[in-house]
């Protein structure tokens, strides 16, 4: 007999997402992804200066702030063919690099650590031998026995007092739930210091960002820095130095902890390397410009077909007709009106059509993207496969480090065809993570090097023709491919549509009726205890979700399912 | 001493960006001392970490869903502070609720917190608050003012042509 779960939500911060499962004999048979939030942000840029549409649009969403801003002057630059001097390319970059790489550790070990560590264990553990350990596995500072045993301490006041705090929703004693109390000791003691490393990409963001949550320096044409070799009112070399020593404990803290506490869960439980695999189709976009027209990129990105990375097309620039041209999003399973079939983004329409839960019919307030019209996986797993069929070197060693590590913890050897799984989506994450913290470095070197050739240009004015132009920009986000797409009109925007990561991932079904990314991946998944859907939850978390972007809060005080006031 | 007055919520929502307007108005209607910073958080959640660490005060202006009659002023201290992150009582304290959690876990919570609000009208899409809610803004000014004198510290106001 088979069970229908409902998780709603399934989110440990940001947004609503609800998922729903049909289990029959301990595993998932069917799944539905709904976004439980309207969105239509976009209705309220229409009308308005298209200079102001990037500091609109970071208020979308409380994770991604700046990813938006990012992708929303793009689209208006691209609009307008509009070059960028380098400098504003490279400090956008690091903007870019920062904040990804605080959202991976964050993602990591605040959001999803707690599906697969179980702290309460962690109390059981010997510091002495969680210290021998992880030393042997890097040479982290801060994996020594005093440490562990101060962390111990720490947790168990706080589970003696009863108030678990942050750890209240995690699911404790739960028969899927393995690693040994040493393991949930060092990963509960780099919890807490990735609380204070996070730190260091935040203050990167809000020095270049001039302020953060929200980043103020972005303009259509560049950048707001000034950038002086010496003066303090602006981004001095000073302040640069200061950037560049954060950035060296970050990526200490990335290579040295992050890869390797998620190769070492991942080696500790291999059976999840053939959970969670959905279908294989990835997409990402090249980002981390080398020019000022968005050509030449430090990280590629591009398309994968059916897992099969002879298959690789790349998409070669931020203005590529395959990119613009493979995109459509079907609203058949959304809550919005429709019977247009999938509209490419410059056409897309954002009309409110609430039923109520249908199985068969509309269930989400997602709408259903496609590509060449297939649904698609985007993420850091995607942008990993991709730049390992680039042949992009220091992906493809930091993806063999970690892969040699999950085999000697697994015992048995590990390969990359075990990334398409739940666990593969964490390991493709830390080391999209690496990758990145390295690239932060490189950007720096090459902002420092233009400045002492004297170029401190860091802005192109731009004008507004009469007329219709369109644009679209894009930006391989932490979680994937995020695109925004503009129709301006005698300089007011026409129409504008988002398409984020969030929305490839956890679509509804499409124009075709096949299931979205989660809907896909969840199929297969074990549950041992549907009261407690600790393994649906991984294999969601797995893929970051952030449902805030991909709609915008509206949820009630006491309603499962949102009611929103037509407009 | 040092004390954040966080405004939270999402400007593109109407009435739910009633906090971070209030953070806006605020310096534009009091003359602040040094000790006070405003934060314009939004719905933002982890990146807000280190600036609410130590705190001798957190005051948090937000939307605030209680029930009331819309432009309600909302003052909620002591143990109704923890029953306002239970209960939902807005929409986005999900990241701001995380971040104090986690801010106990490290033991530098701030030492007093206080919740400000008016119950909002309306969420629908839209960048410009409700008439009615609009309408309580100057009262809502003078609760977190008055609340700052409840913490010892008493801006003046500036000159009303000033912030007209």
């Amino acid at each position: 007999m088979s069970q229908r779960v409902t998780i709603d939500p399934v989110t440990r911060i940001e947004g609503h997402l609800r998922v729903d499962v049909e289990v029959d004999g301990g595993k998932v048979r069917k799944a539905w992804a709904s976004g439980q939030m309207w969105r239509g942000v976009e209705n309220i840029l229409i009308g308005r200066d298209p200079r102001d549409a990037w500091a609109i649009t970071q208020r979308i969403c409380g994770v991604c702030t700046t990813v938006h801003a990012i992708a929303s002057v793009r689209a208006v630059e691209n609009a307008l063919q509009l070059e960028l001097p380098v400098n504003a390319q490279y400090i956008r970059n690091m903007i870019i690099l920062a904040h990804a790489v605080h959202d991976h550790i964050v993602h990591f070990y605040h959001l999803s650590a707690l599906d697969w560590v179980d702290v309460t264990s962690a109390l059981r553990a010997d510091p002495g031998k969680a210290a021998s350990l992880a030393e042997s596995l890097s040479t982290w500072s801060g994996n020594s026995k005093a440490e562990f045993t101060k962390v111990k301490d720490r947790l168990s006041g706080f589970v003696g007092t009863g108030q678990l705090g942050i750890f209240t929703n995690g699911y404790w004693g739960h028969p899927a739930m393995k690693l040994p109390p040493e393991i949930n000791l060092i990963a509960a003691a780099h919890y807490l210091q990735a609380l204070e490393v996070q730190r260091h990409a935040n203050k990167i963001v809000s020095i270049l960002g001039s302020k953060t949550p929200h980043i103020q320096n972005v303009a259509v044409g560049g950048v707001a820095n000034a950038l002086a070799v010496d003066a303090q009112s602006v981004l001095s070399v000073e302040r640069l130095l200061a950037v560049k020593t954060w950035i060296d404990q970050l990526a200490d803290f990335v290579k040295n902890v992050y890869l390797i506490d998620v190769a070492v869960v991942g080696g500790s439980y291999p059976e999840w390397t053939a959970i969670g695999r959905g279908f294989v189709d990835y997409l990402s976009v090249p980002d981390i410009p080398l020019d000022g027209k968005n050509t030449r990129f430090a990280l590629p990105g591009g398309h994968i077909a059916n897992g099969d990375l002879a298959s690789f097309k790349e998409i070669k620039s931020h203005g590529d007709a395959y990119f613009r041209d493979g995109v459509a999003e079907s609203v058949k399973h959304s809550w919005y009106q429709g019977g247009k079939g999938p509209l490419h983004p410059h056409q897309g329409e954002t009309r409110p059509q609430y039923t109520d839960f249908q199985d068969d019919g509309k269930y989400s307030w997602l709408k259903s993207p496609t590509f060449y019209d297939k649904p698609m996986q985007v993420g850091p797993l995607s942008r990993v496969l991709a730049m390992v069929a680039a042949q992009h070197q220091p992906t493809i060693d930091y993806a063999t480090h970690a892969l040699d590590l999950v085999s000697t913890v697994a015992k048995t050897k590990v390969g990359l065809e075990a990334l398409h799984s739940t666990i593969g989506r964490h390991a493709a994450r830390a080391v999209a993570c690496s990758v990145a913290v390295d690239q932060l470095a490189t950007q720096w070197d090459l902002l420092l090097a233009n400045m002492a050739k004297g170029d401190l240009k860091t802005f192109n004015k731009p004008t507004f023709p009469r007329g219709e132009i369109a644009g679209f920009g894009v930006h391989e986000a932490p979680r994937g491919v995020l695109s925004h797409w503009i129709v301006i009109a005698d300089g007011k925007i026409k129409n504008y549509q988002c398409v984020v990561p969030t929305t490839w991932n956890a679509a509804p079904r499409n124009e075709k009726d096949e299931p979205g990314a989660y809907e896909a991946c969840l199929v297969g998944t074990p549950v041992a205890n549907p009261e407690q859907p600790l393994e649906v939850l991984r294999t969601v978390h797995s893929f970051d979700p952030c449902i805030a972007c991909a709609v915008h809060v509206v949820d009630q005080e006491t309603q499962p399912i949102v009611r929103v006031e037509p407009t | 001493m040092r004390i954040v007055v966080l405004g939270a919520g999402n400007i593109l929502l109407g009435d739910e960006g009633l906090g971070v307007r209030a953070i806006e108005r605020l310096p534009h209607a009091y003359c602040l001392p040094a000790c006070i910073e405003l934060l314009d958080a939004g719905t933002c959640g982890m990146e807000m970490l280190e600036e609410l660490e130590d705190l001798d005060a957190l005051i948090v202006v937000d939307a605030i869903r209680a029930s009331r009659e819309p432009g309600t002023l909302i003052r909620l201290v002591g143990e109704q502070v923890p029953v306002f992150f239970r209960t939902k009582l807005s929409p986005h304290q999900i990241g701001l609720c995380d971040v104090l959690a986690t801010l106990e876990l490290l033991a530098r919570a701030p030492r007093y917190t206080a919740i400000l609000g008016l119950q909002p009208q309306s969420l629908a899409l839209g960048m410009e608050l409700t008439p009615i809610i609009e309408a309580a803004m100057p009262e809502l000014l003078r609760l977190i003012v008055a609340e700052l004198g409840v913490l010892g510290v008493h801006p003046a106001p500036r000159c009303a042509a000033l912030t007209s």
